[in-house]
């Protein structure tokens, strides 16, 4: 007779999936997210995989981890700590264990704690049974066994029947958190469909996971996490990757225009142009080209041809790029590039996060070559910024850099879907007509017109060797260079008055800001949030829009005796608005390849502030 | 006849139509002024082409400065980028022509993977090729085309360095139209210049253009009256491979290889010769022609070494789209943004 287990109300857990890159953690923690979205958590994951695809397995550098943070309140990051670490083998446990919060629960398949995976993780003796995990809630479950004996009599190489182990572990971890085991098989029906033996094999694998939990004597509790009050709407987890892509594809309805996405497969950008080939019945056109420059430079006649222009990439291909996005500048097309920042420099850590490209991004050309730099904060707020980028490129007629980074593209969020006709026209104008046209006459927001080959009278042409100005003939005049390039100056200043302001969320004038960038929106505001509880007066501006900056910039700045900027890079905001502004600020740099710990802002909050309340 | 019944005359441009507005300033004597005057002498005879449907694109170098001077679509771009920016504009628009015009260096050097990738794709683009074998805008170094031993600035003992032959680099890269001119030669550059418009695909054309400042006299061989007739050869699809003063010399394969043999009484008969077939499928007799420029014993051929059909990556790409479209329907935003698992919060 199986007693009842007791259920304990939590508010908030962070669970981390580990195992070898081959055992389907990705997987099986993205599969967590879905059910924990679906559930009504609000949520914020962590994907943390190494470069190689399939490093050795049993090793330390094979660990594949995916972290996930759900809670019944607001939430902004995939959580500092985990509370639970569901581990695959020996090498989990190694690589993972300081990362752990005390006391934490450690589920752990006990059937790969054999001699040689130990020794591959360079443990002498066996951590289940030493002191190593003393003080930690250790459950032994023999997953692997468990998982073959569910599917007994399957038609299944006993190789494909340990492959099914993750879904045993998946299933196990619904039932302590009490999630629905649906969506996973609805998944595993729509995975499968032509493959019947996987559908049975793996949905066996689900439940027998489940319901080992049920039946076991070792789960004494069970944790419930009540559905988070999210504001209202119709909502879907997203990750920024797709978010971005999603943004260009509604810019591109929203325009009118087509969209063409000229790029390189490069780690972690390219999940936007796979996301993207897959809107062909949208007109959509993805060029996968033999080359980020021909990535951009096919992007670049693309925009030359009327299209809403992209290409995409992360950090050594925006290197690639530069001498292109140059010649964007000097014949001011419309053309957006998007990277999605990693670690640096050269290959530096290619499936990381970091925030080092924020100075490539600015100045990162020959010559004064100012373009737009904008930055999404959340993996759902890349929609939002796409649609921003396409925006300011067509109406400045100008490239804008969208900075996104390693974190948010992978990881994800619970997205409030807005509906189509709620979201901004991008208008766009096409010059046809012949009367009084010059290839660089200005409007009211100094951009040239915008016109397409093909339209009858307009021939002229265009080039990279400085322009006249309004005739746009090839002009070596000293005077004329000098008017040139602070007419391209002004104009992208001039976007500053077409960008919101910067909103300071707390007090509006004070002791501290803390003002940050990009994708460290979430664990700066946990941070202040958790500051403020702790009965300390700390305000937060977060930029989205890097140059130009917001217009109140310099009044937000100066109304704080203190200014704190946090960034995954050595300073490189904080070089931007001093040089801007001649503001003092302090700085705080981890340049981890990871996202911020919310503890270690709070503690650089709290200790500017003197530890005065 | 109109819908209105009224005659609808069709204004025939002529050459000046295509000059722009702007003073030409390449050297006195160059061989792109050639160039430029055969193009513009060549597209009104394009048919079916509307002027404002032209672009031509270009990147750096002396040649690069060509869409300036034509009074149609232009884009001078960067360096060597010419063939890739070409690619997005007619891959995104291929309602234009799109035609290249780009030096060796620009072309082959700095752009040789653009190129490369060009022809294997089969981008229907036009790319003319401006060959002097030199670095004419940076004065006067070697290029991937310098021969071997040339002297320049930056080969003062003389180059180590092994040219390309971009004839058999194109047709390597599965070009599928391949050609060759002469600067001096105005009537079969047209010629060959309405060749690649009618084609559809990746057209190559490669012109040798003599440099009168840093690599004068490169092809006198085969322009001066003199010499030419029995240095080039003219390659005339159907036509057997003749050439020489007399007409008296020919080409025949001799074991798999090329040999040049006189015609006539007690020596070889016309119908030994090699009759050119452009559509050959095979490389072998085309990438063999390419190469004959190599040998000081043979004669430069000129004219279409291979033109093929082949589908182009930009018809494919449209192909693919409106099957997409059959297959789903018009894509519709609301639907795509509110797809998968998703959850109402009340």
């Amino acid at each position: 007779m199986i007693k009842e287990k007791e259920v304990q109300q939590v508010t908030e857990v962070t669970v981390r999936f580990a195992g070898d890159s081959g055992d389907g953690m990705q997987l099986t923690g993205s599969q967590f997210s879905e059910t924990t979205a679906i559930f009504g958590n609000d949520l914020s994951t962590l994907p943390d995989y190494p470069a190689e695809i399939r490093a050795p397995s049993g090793t330390v550098y094979g660990v594949s981890g995916y972290q996930l943070h759900f809670s019944s309140a607001d939430i902004h990051t995939p959580g500092d700590r985990p509370d639970v670490l569901v581990a695959m083998n020996p090498a989990a446990i190694k690589k993972n264990l300081a990362e752990l919060k005390p006391g934490a629960i450690i589920i752990a398949n006990v059937d790969s704690f054999d001699k040689k995976n130990l020794q591959l993780a360079k443990y002498e003796t066996n951590p289940l049974e030493d002191n190593t995990l003393k003080g930690y809630e250790v459950y032994q479950v023999p997953i692997t066994h468990l998982t073959s004996k569910a599917l007994e009599g399957t038609k299944l190489s006993p190789k494909d029947v340990s492959r099914c182990k993750n879904f045993f572990a998946l299933g196990l971890m619904y039932w302590l958190y009490n999630r629905p085991v649906e969506p996973t098989m609805k998944w595993i029906q729509d995975k499968f469909k032509n493959k019947p033996e996987y559908i049975d094999a793996n949905s066996k694998a689900l439940n027998a996971g489940y319901n080992y939990g049920e039946n076991t004597e070792i789960f004494t509790i069970r944790y419930h996490v009540e559905p988070a009050k999210l504001p209202k709407g119709i909502y879907r987890s997203i990750s920024g990757n797709e978010a971005t892509a999603l943004g260009f594809l509604a810019a591109s309805v929203k325009s009118g225009l087509p969209l063409f996405l000229g790029s390189y497969p490069i780690t972690p950008a390219s999940e936007i142009l796979q996301y993207l080939s897959y809107y062909k019945n949208f007109g959509v056109k993805t060029f996968q080209a033999e080359d980020e420059i021909a990535g951009i430079t096919s992007a670049i006649g693309a925009a030359y041809a009327g299209n809403l222009a992209l290409t995409t990439t992360s950090g050594p291909g925006l290197a690639l790029k530069t001498e292109a996005v140059g010649l964007a500048v000097m014949t001011e097309l419309p053309l957006v590039i998007v990277d999605v920042q990693r670690g640096g420099p050269s290959t530096g850590l290619p499936t990381k996060t970091e925030q080092a490209d924020l100075l490539q991004a600015v100045y990162g050309r020959n010559g004064e070559s100012p373009v737009a730099v904008i930055a999404a904060s959340t993996p759902s707020d890349c929609f939002n910024m796409a649609l921003e980028a396409a925006r300011i490129a067509i109406k400045f007629m100008t490239p804008v850099i969208l900075l996104t980074d390693g974190y948010l593209g992978n990881g994800s969020e619970p997205w409030n879907v807005p509906h189509v006709k709620d979201l901004p026209e991008i208008p766009v104008k096409f010059r046809t007509e012949k009367e009084g046209f010059a290839p660089y006459l200005r409007d009211e927001n100094l951009a040239r017109p915008w016109v397409k080959p093909g339209t009858p009278g307009l021939e002229h042409r265009v080039g990279g060797l400085e322009k006249a100005n309004i005739t746009g003939n090839v002009s070596y005049d000293p005077d004329n260079h000098d008017l040139m390039i602070k007419l391209r100056e002004k104009k992208v200043k001039g976007i500053a008055n077409d960008i919101p302001l910067l909103q300071v969320d707390g007090d509006q004038s004070g002791e501290l800001l803390v003002l940050g960038w990009g994708g460290t929106y979430g664990a700066i505001k946990e941070a202040v949030i958790k500051a403020r509880e702790a009965g300390y007066k700390v305000s937060q501006a977060h930029l989205k829009y890097l140059n130009p900056f917001p217009s109140n910039t310099e009044k937000v700045l100066k109304s704080f005796k203190k200014v704190l900027i946090p960034e995954i890079n050595l300073g490189q905001l904080a070089k931007l608005i001093r040089s801007e502004f001649l503001v003092p600020v302090e700085q705080f740099n981890v340049v981890r390849g990871l996202p911020f710990r919310v503890s270690d802002l709070e503690n650089k909050i709290i200790e500017m502030l003197g530890g005065n309340k | 006849m109109g819908d209105n019944g009224l005659e609808i005359k069709e204004i025939k441009l002529t050459a000046k139509d295509f000059a722009s507005d702007q003073d030409v300033r390449w050297c006195p004597g160059c061989g792109d002024y050639s160039i430029l005057a055969q193009v513009q002498r060549s597209f009104p005879d394009m048919i079916g082409v509307p002027k404002e449907n032209i672009v031509w694109i270009s990147g750096i170098g002396c040649s690069s400065r060509f869409p300036y001077y034509m009074n149609t679509y232009g884009y001078h771009t960067i360096h060597g980028r010419a063939p890739a920016i070409a690619t997005g504009v007619k891959v995104s628009r291929p309602d234009l022509s799109v035609w290249v015009a780009a030096g060796d260096g620009d072309l082959l050097s700095i752009g040789g993977n653009h190129f490369i990738h060009a022809c294997r794709k089969n981008v229907d683009l036009k790319i003319l090729l401006f060959n002097n074998r030199i670095y004419g805008l940076t004065k006067g170094q070697y290029s991937p085309t310098s021969e071997k031993g040339k002297k320049t600035k930056t080969t003062p003992y003389g180059s180590v360095d092994n040219p390309f032959n971009p004839a058999a680099l194109a047709l390597g890269s599965d070009a599928t139209f391949v050609g060759r001119a002469l600067d001096g030669d105005a009537k079969h550059l047209q010629a060959m210049i309405k060749r690649v418009a009618e084609h559809k695909g990746a057209a190559f054309l490669e012109i040798f253009q003599n440099c009168v400042i840093f690599n004068d006299g490169a092809f006198d061989k085969l322009t001066d009256k003199k010499t030419r007739d029995d240095n080039v050869l003219y390659l005339e699809h159907g036509k057997p491979m003749i050439f020489g003063t007399n007409k008296n010399k020919g080409i025949v394969l001799n074991n798999g290889k090329p040999e040049v043999v006189e015609i006539g009484e007690g020596k070889h008969r016309i119908e030994d010769l090699i009759v050119h077939d452009e559509h050959d499928e095979s490389f072998m007799i085309a990438t063999m022609l390419a190469h004959m420029t190599d040998n000081p014993n043979m004669p430069t051929p000129v004219g279409v070494f291979r033109q093929v059909s082949r589908p182009t990556i930009d018809g494919e790409i449209e192909a693919q789209i409106n099957q997409v479209k059959k297959m789903k329907g018009e894509g519709e935003l609301e639907k795509v943004l509110f797809n998968g698992n998703t959850w109402s919060v009340n």
